[in-house]
């Protein structure tokens, strides 16, 4: 089974890696030939970056948009970004210090991200626009995720697995060497499930990671009129 | 004015509640397709293919041209994560109810056919993410939907991507062009301008003509000697407007505005009859080439008249188009390092800004205290502003952000002493499109127009019962076409909408020269 695990992984990783490096280096090399940044919109650079720092750390537009989706949407993001960083315990020796420190709130940030997931999932069936647009994808991420999330929390509160074990493997896995991987149920469905979303990432709407950084509404600055923005292949339409 | 057919909605008794979903409502609601004719003449195909599987292939082929030259298209098609943020924010899916005009439904029409030809999933498991094949059926309902969007960007506004379902429907319509599919009043009004130099197709005569009757006009009226010059070499502004200000009301009524302004500030000026229009439906239909073939129209202009400032009139796309697109597709900007706009950049007076918004220039006039105004002449109207979509969230105006919200604000509580603001949440970047931009102001789609229009007609109403509004301003020829056109269907008077210089002219001090 460690082997299964060790190729699993070894697997997810290289898709994910690769699948978004590429999708990365295209959304790079598409050119976008006209300046549409959504305004009012900063004019420098330096404002550009606060602005996608808004987005990114407070979810600014949705906040605008509905509450009810930001809340539940911030309240889930935040929460799997303390989960993920609390994670790394399992792949460095010694644990970092701001690993160790932020070890409590990353327990809890388990619960808080399934409750956001939960809520999120409830809006799909229960407000109808939302009803309208949800494809079965939507709901199979949605699932996806919770399932992560109860199946480590099943780990941490319910039948505990062997961490010191889980880390000698995923250690062992970084340097080439398979170690073993403890056998119980709610690990191997956790790993699993992590693994598939790992694979998942570059093909579905999980894009929106690196997506956002490449929204010419957002990432564009506001200088048209001082500044001229010439794609290449526009710039051949002068030649002529 | 005020037919018994089509009726307007009735406005929402708990504003802003969230309406039901009618599937399928305005799925009859097809503009008129152009005919072989105006395709043609732009370049397009005349008709379909007459077997479907060319234009199949023709229109994926398309898409992924696209997909390769437009970043927004390609980031736009994957990142979306149905979170739902956008679906109650468009005027169309609030006036109408139909899904399909829910933001992220209408970007799906595409991304579920984009998802089939252009991502694993799709082509493995379509129906598990909601991906499609093109049919017949499915061009002909982007056809119906993608020209049921005004382009006004509202969603994109509220997307926590900045998905912009504009840049989609954009793309859209550029497929449909492509392969012989066209919107018959866009494209007419492309061909007219490629024809005659403007979109209401008013040759070079007939605008000498009504300029010379407009400067007898306001002769007669204030006594004094306002000129409309047209086509004056050496002049120092090149003036570009668009062409409704010639003659429809209440346009005109800016135009003899923007005439006193310059008169009264002492700048010598002219409107061009190659540049006789400002408006650019290029970008309507998402044609690059359209878009630069029109905005060069006002390059030429501008180097045969020799001027040194270019200003643009009251209208939205126009100022969107000019203020974010002519440096890039025409070199009327500033800070150019090639040979092709240096030619024009030379020439033009870097003091001011290239190009510039009329309302900038009128704002900068009273803050030199270059123009006065007798305020009290516009004290019979009660004023508010309704933020046109392309200056409010395609463009800016003066040296910060939204100054295109306070310019022309500014310049009304400069101008009069009435002035009130409609509820926040549909003003400045959130504001409701008027129901008739992006290609739509056409009779055939007047239903949509008149639902399109409902949100912004709940918030003039209630500044109708509060304050006693009777007069929206606007700068935009869109707005005020399509305002005066459905206004009565909601039992206002059309004389209640005019634009910004309108009430400049009412007001302004001409002195005796
Ligand atoms: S751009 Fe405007 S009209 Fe089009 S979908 Fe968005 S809100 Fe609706
Ligand atoms: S707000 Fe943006 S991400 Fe959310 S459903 Fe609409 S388009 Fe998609």
């Amino acid at each position: 089974m460690s082997l299964v695990f060790a190729a699993l992984f070894y697997l997810a990783s290289a898709v994910l890696v690769i699948g978004v490096a590429r999708k990365i280096v295209d959304y790079w090399r598409t050119p976008a030939p006209l300046l549409i940044p959504t305004t009012p919109a900063p004019t420098t650079q330096g404002g550009v970056v606060l602005r996608m720092f808004r987005e990114l750390a407070f979810f600014e537009s949705l906040f605008k948009a509905n509450l009810w989706i930001w809340a539940l949407g911030w309240l889930f993001h935040v929460s799997l970004a303390l989960v993920v960083l609390r994670h790394l315990r399992y792949f460095t020796e010694p644990v970092w210090d701001w690993v160790a420190f932020i070890q409590p709130f990353g327990m809890y940030a388990g619960f808080a991200m399934a409750a956001g997931l939960a809520g999120l999932w409830a809006r799909r069936f229960l407000v109808e626009r939302i009803r309208y647009i949800s494809t079965f994808s939507d709901h199979l991420m949605l699932a996806l995720l919770l399932g992560i999330a109860a199946s480590g929390l099943m780990m941490k509160f319910v039948a505990h697995t062997d961490i010191v074990a889980v880390k000698t493997f995923f250690l062992g896995l970084m340097l080439f060497d398979i170690q073993p991987l403890p056998g119980d149920g709610p690990l191997y469905a956790h790993l699993s499930l992590v693994a598939l979303l790992m694979l998942a990432f570059p093909f579905s709407k999980l894009l929106h990671a690196p997506g956002v950084f490449f929204s010419p509404s957002r990432n564009q600055a506001d200088n048209p009129r001082e500044r001229r923005h010439l794609s290449a292949w526009a710039a051949k339409l002068e030649a002529k | 004015m005020a037919g018994p057919d089509p009726k307007a909605p009735a406005l929402r008794e708990y504003f802003p509640a969230i309406p039901a979903l009618q599937p399928g409502a305005m799925a009859g609601a097809k503009s008129y397709v152009a005919n072989d004719k105006i395709q043609e003449s732009l370049g397009f195909p005349g008709q379909l293919a007459e077997s479907w599987q060319d234009t199949h292939d023709a229109v994926i082929a398309k898409m992924g041209d696209l997909l390769g030259k437009q970043r927004a298209f390609k980031v736009y098609m994957d990142a979306c994560v149905h979170c739902g943020a956008c679906t109650d924010k468009c005027h169309y899916f609030i006036g109408t109810n139909d899904p399909k005009n829910m933001p992220v439904a209408r970007q799906d029409l595409m991304r579920s056919v984009y998802r089939r030809y252009f991502t694993l999933p799709g082509k493995l498991f379509p129906k598990l993410v909601g991906a499609r094949d093109l049919t017949s059926e499915v061009l002909d309902e982007w056809y119906t939907y993608y020209n049921q969007c005004s382009e006004c960007r509202r969603c994109s506004v509220f997307c926590p991507y900045g998905i912009d379902t504009a840049e989609i429907t954009m793309a859209g319509r550029e497929m449909l062009d492509s392969v012989g599919y066209g919107q018959k009043y866009s494209n007419e009004i492309i061909a007219k301008v490629h024809k005659i130099g403007n979109n209401l197709g008013l040759p070079g005569p007939a605008l000498t003509n009504t300029l010379e009757g407009l400067e007898e006009d306001v002769k007669e009226d204030t006594g004094i000697d306002v000129r409309y010059p047209l086509d004056v070499q050496g002049a120092e502004v090149l003036f570009v407007t668009p062409s409704a200000d010639f003659f429809a009301e209440p346009h005109i009524e800016s135009l003899i505005g923007y005439g006193k302004v310059f008169h009264a500030a002492g700048i010598s000026w002219t409107l061009s009859t190659k540049a006789s229009e400002a408006g650019n439906f290029g970008m309507f239909i998402g044609n690059y080439d359209q878009l630069r073939k029109i905005a060069l129209r006002v390059r030429e202009a501008a180097l045969e008249l020799g001027v040194k400032r270019i200003v643009v009139g009251e209208c939205g796309h126009a100022w969107r188009v000019a203020y974010s697109f002519w440096n890039t597709l025409t070199g009327i900007g500033a800070g150019a390092d090639d040979p092709f706009a240096i030619q024009l950049q030379s020439q033009l007076d870097h003091r001011y800004k290239q190009p510039m918004h009329i309302c900038e220039l009128t704002w900068d006039l009273i803050g030199q205290g270059a123009i006065s105004f007798d305020k009290e002449a516009n004290d019979h109207r009660i004023i508010t502003f309704h933020d046109s979509c392309n200056v409010a969230r395609g463009s800016r105006m003066g040296d910060s952000p939204g100054g295109q919200f306070e310019i022309p604000r500014n310049i009304i509580r400069a101008v009069a002493n009435h002035y009130v603001e409609m509820a926040p949440g549909t003003t400045h970047e959130q504001t409701f499109c008027c129901g008739g931009g992006g290609g739509l102001l056409t009779d055939d789609l007047l239903d949509l127009r008149i639902k399109g229009a409902l949100p912004r007609m709940e918030t003039l109403q209630q500044v109708v019962d509060s304050h006693g509004v009777n007069f929206m301003a606007t700068i935009c020829a869109i707005c005020k076409a399509q305002f005066t056109k459905v206004v009565p269907y909601y039992g206002f008077k059309m004389s209640m909408i005019g634009g910004v210089h309108q009430l400049v002219s009412t007001a302004i001090r001409l002195g005796d020269k």
